[in-house]
């Protein structure tokens, strides 16, 4: 029970900072990378400081945690270890990127925008999901 | 507030909730993996379900609070396709802005940073061409 309230928690404060940075906002995304504004001065660099401000943070959570014998509520640290860059990596981020452009929303903005996203999250989210879904059970059927 | 102090603090904030999901369950908190495994895998299912309901009730709570706004309007057709754009290629890609932008990077990962510069341009070319064709606002 303890472990789910903490991970819940989790969730809520990882919500609060895509909201407060403006990751839930999709014209404040597009006008992020609508780089093409840079010299007339139309473009929104602030969701450059969202990721600064994460990776600041996390860097020293991933430096010194996994340090520890053990989570608080799991085994072992259960990271990924996969390194290598191969057409699977860069066609999906490509897609994903295209589709992040396309609308303003990446997956963590997608789910927190759930009761304020009207429409746009009613649309987009439902097919997200299902294109995760036939994506994983795809590769899965071919793994094996 | 200055936006960028503004960014920067919900980007402090990302990075906390990334250090308790670590701290707590010893996993990245890569949002697209999450969401993907708590439909498609019955193990660890309980701790992902707490962490969507999470990011669901903390994003209308932080909403309502900042009155903070989610919605632009934009073609049906356009919204579906980025959608399932979005999920086919963060699961084919390995993950997305939280999984490879943030996690990947702070570890050090130089292929979280191959897909972090891929979907980035991707994005930024996107919206160059959105543009161009005069279907930005």
């Amino acid at each position: 029970m303890m472990a789910r309230i903490v991970v819940f928690l989790a969730g809520v404060v990882f919500a609060a900072g895509l909201v407060i940075g403006g990751m839930t906002d999709p014209k404040k995304v597009q006008a992020f990378l609508d780089i093409g504004g840079i010299a007339s001065g139309r473009w929104d660099p602030s969701l450059a400081f969202v990721m600064g401000g994460a990776l600041m943070v996390a860097a020293i959570a991933f430096a010194l945690l996994p340090k520890r014998k053990k989570p608080w509520f799991a085994t072992g640290f259960d990271l990924p270890t996969v390194r290598r860059i191969d057409k699977a990596l860069l066609a999906g981020a490509a897609l994903f990127g295209v589709g992040w452009g396309l609308a303003g929303y990446c997956p963590g903005p997608a789910v927190a925008s759930l009761t304020t996203g009207g429409m746009d999250i009613a649309l987009f989210l439902p097919a997200m999901l299902v294109g995760m879904v036939l994506t994983k059970r795809f590769l899965q059927a071919r793994a094996t | 507030m200055h936006p960028y102090l503004q960014s920067l603090i919900g980007g402090v904030l990302i990075g906390v909730a990334t250090w308790l999901l670590l701290a707590a369950m010893g996993r990245v908190a890569g949002i697209s993996g999450i969401v993907t495994s708590a439909f498609t895998e019955r193990e660890g299912r309980d701790w992902r379900w707490a962490f969507i309901a999470g990011l669901i009730v903390g994003g209308a709570l932080f909403a309502w609070l900042f009155n903070a706004v989610s919605i632009a309007p934009r073609s049906p057709g356009l919204l579906i396709a980025a959608g399932l754009l979005v999920g086919v290629g963060t699961v084919l890609g390995s993950g997305c802005t939280s999984g490879h932008g943030v996690c990947g990077l702070s570890r050090a990962s130089v292929r979280s940073l191959a897909a972090t510069l891929t979907f980035m341009g991707a994005g930024m070319a996107t919206v160059a061409t959105l543009r161009a064709f005069g279907a930005l606002a």
